[in-house]
């Protein structure tokens, strides 16, 4: 049986406080990319009471995501943006859940993420990294972004920081541990990089700006 | 002086793109602020570096 959306809010508001309550469900965060930390990036903030989340992502569910990334053995295949609808339905079914399966480009990032307060920078190559962070910063003016670089290989987990580089960007991870210079990505290291990202999230949305 | 990164250069003068090729920064994967805003890329040929200026050059790495 699931809870009603009121009972959902009052726990919610219960936990969280009204007020901070009020911030995040009223709160719009995109997501860029939807592997190993969108998929955790998402969870975490639709579990937290995040309002509407916009998933982001042209690609699909291949066997070789599932050893970090939040899918399931059944929807190998299935385009990311549907698959990860669908687990936060199960999750968090009265979280408004927008979906783009859609590469984001220099061209049309300003018409997929207007109207979001924050965009997660959740992408895997370095240069989409950049075009994001870039377009955003230029075309976006009230919007923050929430970016990661540096999560891949066996390095300790507790060089993974979150950093403010800029007036409205924050950059979450070791900043050095290339993925092309290690042999894979690591569940734990990329969902605390995530975890870094969502968290940031909240505290902008708290009104907590410094780190 | 032009503070890079929290660290003073004597670089007053040079544009932003020569300074950057200089530096070694692959243009396509970083974003730099100058004294609070953001720079577009287009704009990295056209910015001569001024004393006082204060930048922040971030990198990025891939992963995800």
């Amino acid at each position: 049986m699931i809870p009603s959306k009121e009972e959902w809010q009052q726990a919610w508001i219960a936990r969280n406080g009204e007020a901070l309550q009020q911030r995040f469900s009223s709160a719009t965060v995109a997501i860029c990319g939807l592997g190993g930390l969108g998929s955790n990036i998402a969870i975490a903030l639709a579990r937290a009471g995040i309002g509407t989340l916009r998933l982001l992502d042209f690609d699909r569910v291949d066997l070789t995501n599932l050893h970090r990334q939040q899918y399931k053995a059944n929807q190998v295949g299935q385009y990311k943006t549907e698959a990860l609808q669908e687990i936060l339905g199960e999750i968090a079914p009265y979280t408004r859940v927008e979906i783009h399966a859609t590469k984001v480009t220099e061209a049309n990032l300003v018409s997929l993420l207007q109207e979001a307060d924050i965009v997660c920078e959740a992408f895997d190559v370095a240069e989409a990294k950049a075009m994001l962070v870039n377009g955003v910063l230029e075309q976006l003016p009230r919007c923050y972004v929430v970016a990661a670089s540096g999560m891949a290989g066996m390095d300790t987990p507790n060089t993974i920081q979150t950093r403010q580089k800029m007036k409205r960007l924050y950059v979450c991870g070791d900043g050095v541990s290339d993925v092309g210079n290690t042999t894979s990505l690591m569940a734990p290291r990329v969902m605390l990089c995530a975890a870094h990202q969502a968290h940031t999230v909240l505290r902008i949305l708290a009104g907590m700006y410094e780190v | 002086m032009v503070e890079v990164n929290s660290q003073a250069l004597d670089i007053a003068g040079v544009t932003l793109s020569r300074y950057l090729s200089d530096a070694g920064y692959d243009a396509t994967r970083i974003a730099v602020e100058c004294n609070g805003e953001i720079v577009p890329k287009a704009n990295y040929e056209a910015t001569i570096l001024a004393d006082g200026d204060c930048l922040e050059i971030v990198s990025f790495v891939g992963g995800g």
